[in-house]
């Protein structure tokens, strides 16, 4: 029973990280019908951006800012210079761009940082607190829960309480009709990019510690749970990213701890061909049309 | 001599080897009623779309308020120019009052949003999504998106489109009421002929005829265009 609450919280702490990620892919779907292949390498490269300033500085939560600020900074960039240029008549151009991107900012990466695993500090302790002799969650996780849980609220209440939100949804929906009613869309466009990238930094700033270290390729895996966990939900939907997010985490917790760590990938990749095969457009999925 | 809020300089739309529009010229006078009618092909939502910046012309000019004018699509809601769709085009995933406030800036956004639903009379609909609604509903909802952003222009794509005889009276009452130059595509005759202070009408992309409802309903031309040349 021990083990069992001890995995739960492990898989939750996990699956919180993998749920951001997926969010900041729901996010990119949404605005723009591209599944961004490119989120983790950028989302490496703002953690590279907090390694170098918290080197400099010794200060975690400088780099943490810095993270969030090269996320933003990023998506812009990508989606003015890159994304707005695709031709999207086809969906397989936005993937192959995607994917290109993802070899240049690796690449660029290994040559400015190497190829070696760099060990990343936590801000805080990720030794789990015991109750009666059970280990629960670690002072880290918390922070995690925290930092995520925040984020969920503030993307929310962005999305449901404010213009800006509801045009950004608007966007999303019915392009034309939007720009017909005033909507910006190309910067709407920009801003749910920024956004994304900024979500998906602060999903590596949070995992990369817990995996191997920073490499240019460390998101690589957690892109594939991440992915999976966005599938789960349904690409449209922020609540199933949330909630994929914590089913693949528990899921990679439950088989790495009852069968074996290196089957734990593969149970992904199978919950994955399930959820396609029996419901493709996702567990929250809607067949209603985007546009009465 | 007042100057025309919205002009059209031989405009020529060409898709490839189509011309949809060949040399139509078109001045609307503020606070008139402008109807384009046609049968169907004749250009009237191409000359919608051209006003609004989706379609460029291949040939002509626009202006507007007597200057040369370039349209874009999201700059039209900022010069006073709203439009509603033939197809109804509403936001499925978000409620019916969340779709007008999407037309509205500022910090009141929500009252006025709910005051243009009041006005179309379909405010009791405002928390629902709009999908499951009847089509009647919709188009009001519609009509209140647009009317909810006070423009100066109102360009109505087929607003009677599924509406019943009371739902076309009504209509016509706001179209009159609004106060406001209003370019009207449409195939219901009895509302053009009704509301209309001058018509313009299209065939294959020409124009054919322009003048007051009368005397549109005596021109030879369009009623060949209309019922065909007797065999």
């Amino acid at each position: 029973m021990s083990q069992f609450i001890y995995l739960t919280f492990d898989g939750l702490s996990r699956g919180a990280v993998y749920a951001a990620f997926a969010l900041s892919l729901v996010l990119i779907w949404r605005a723009a019908r591209i599944v961004n292949f490119a989120q983790g390498a950028m989302a490496v490269a703002a953690v590279y951006a907090a390694y170098s300033i918290t080197s400099a500085t010794g200060s975690y939560w400088l780099g943490f800012g810095v993270a969030l600020l090269a996320g933003l900074v990023l998506g812009v960039t990508v989606e003015r210079v890159v994304m707005r240029f695709v031709d999207h008549s086809s969906p397989l151009n936005g993937v192959v761009v995607a994917l290109g991107l993802v070899l240049v900012i690796q690449g660029v990466l290994g040559i400015i940082y190497g190829n070696e695993f760099r060990p990343v500090e936590t801000p805080f302790s990720r030794d789990a607190f015991e109750v009666g002799g059970v280990a629960m969650l670690s002072r880290y996780d918390l922070f995690v829960f925290a930092a995520v849980g925040a984020v969920v609220l503030v993307l929310t209440l962005l999305f449901t309480r404010t213009a800006i939100g509801l045009r950004m949804r608007a966007a999303a929906f019915a392009p034309d009709v939007s720009r017909l009613l005033g909507v910006s869309v190309g910067g709407m466009l920009t801003l749910g990019w920024a956004l994304a990238a900024a979500v998906g930094s602060l999903a590596g700033m949070l995992v990369v510690p817990t995996e191997l270290g920073l490499h240019p390729t460390a998101m690589d895996v957690v892109f594939v749970s991440a992915f999976t966990a966005a599938v789960v939900g349904g690409l449209d939907s922020p609540i199933g990213a949330v909630t994929g997010g914590l089913v693949v985490g528990l899921l990679l917790s439950y088989v790495s701890g009852y069968v074996e760590p290196t089957v734990a990938p593969m149970a992904v990749l199978l919950l994955l061909v399930v959820v396609l095969l029996g419901k493709p457009g996702g567990l929250f999925s809607s067949s209603r049309a985007r546009v009465a | 001599m007042a100057t025309d809020d919205l002009a059209l300089h031989n405009i020529t739309v060409r898709f490839g080897g189509l011309v949809a529009l060949d040399d139509v010229s078109l001045r609307v006078a503020p606070g008139r009623i402008v109807g384009v009618i046609g049968p169907n092909g004749a250009g009237k939502t191409t000359l919608f779309n051209v006003i609004c910046g989706f379609v460029p012309p291949s040939e002509g000019s626009l202006t507007l308020d007597g200057r040369p004018w370039r349209p874009r699509p999201h700059q039209l809601s900022r010069l006073g120019i709203t439009r509603t769709l033939q197809g109804v085009g509403q936001f499925a995933g978000m409620t019916v009052l969340e779709n007008v406030m999407v037309g509205v800036h500022g910090r009141r956004a929500e009252e006025e949003a709910f005051a243009a639903l009041e006005r179309c009379g379909v405010a009791r609909y405002a928390p629902t999504f709009p999908g499951a609604l009847p089509y009647a509903i919709r188009k009001r909802i519609e009509l209140a998106r647009a009317l909810v952003a006070k423009p100066r222009i109102l360009m109505l794509d087929e607003p009677a489109g599924g509406l019943d005889a009371d739902e076309i009276q009504w209509l016509g009452g706001l179209i009159k009421e609004v106060g406001t130059t209003v370019l009207l595509v449409e195939h219901h005759m009895d509302l053009v002929m009704s509301v209309c202070d001058e018509i313009l009408v299209l065939d294959f992309g020409k124009p054919i005829a322009l003048g007051t409802p009368d005397e549109i309903r005596q021109n030879e031309r369009v009623t060949e265009a209309y019922l065909g040349t007797p065999a």
